[in-house]
């Protein structure tokens, strides 16, 4: 099997854009290749549980908890969204044409060896706490990034 | 020398690939898979996965828009 890596960006938190990342990811997995995913900013959502998890918060930290999404499921899509509604109809074809959900996805990449690393300055910022993260999550920083990335041969910001 | 078949219609890319990928873990050099698959990218797919995980492409067709590949697996 080949021995190529790569590794991608998500920084953003988009429906359309992080499917575009999984695909990729699970694709380069089904290579035999090793992937490592780092997740920044907006893109650290998709990595929230779904439900709400008490952690002890300051008043700002608690307010970006509430406006942004939790989890894969409450993705939009980055045009069309139109209030939500273009969203739920890319959903219902994606379904009907057979798509795994974004949920799906990020599973099935994480059970081929995909490794995903959640970004700590944009948890900080963001005040999302690890407890918050769905299991199988590495914590790291850009030096963490950067040393993936210097011995991959594709680097994609997504 | 086994011989296994994989029925991926339906399936959306990555999914016969990965499907594929799982299989050949398994097997052993000089199986033979058989993978059945609808999604037209399929086609060049299989030639750009079978050169990188240097695994040998034996046969590829496509009928009524239906692709029947073989592959045997590598040392």
């Amino acid at each position: 099997m080949s021995e190529d890596k790569k590794t991608i960006i998500v920084f953003s938190g988009d429906l359309d854009k992080a499917m575009a990342a999984m695909i990729i990811a699970r694709g380069a997995a089904a290579m035999g290749n090793e992937v490592t995913l780092f997740f920044t900013f907006w893109g650290l959502n998709l990595l929230r549980k779904p439900e709400p998890v008490s952690v002890k918060k300051n008043l700002l930290e608690a307010m970006f908890g509430w406006m942004m999404p939790r989890g894969p499921q409450k993705a939009k899509l980055s045009q069309l969204n139109m209030g939500g509604l273009g969203t739920a109809m890319m959903q219902y074809v994606m379904k009907t044409k057979n798509v795994p959900t974004l949920a799906e996805m990020i599973a099935e990449a994480q059970q081929f060896g995909v490794t995903f690393i959640a970004c700590t300055m944009s948890m900080d910022v963001m005040g999302i706490h690890r407890e918050e993260l769905i299991d199988g999550i590495e914590l790291g920083g850009v030096a963490t990034y950067l040393g993936a990335a210097d011995d991959a041969n594709v680097n994609l910001f997504i | 020398m086994a011989e296994y078949t994989l029925n991926c219609r339906g399936m959306q890319c990555p999914g016969p690939i990965m499907q594929l990928f799982t299989q050949m873990k398994t097997a052993l050099p000089g199986d033979v898979v058989t993978i059945v698959v609808t999604d037209l990218g399929f086609r060049t797919d299989i030639e750009a996965w079978c050169r990188k995980t240097k695994n040998t492409l034996v046969s590829l067709e496509e009928k009524d828009g239906v692709i029947t590949a073989v592959v045997r697996k590598g040392e």
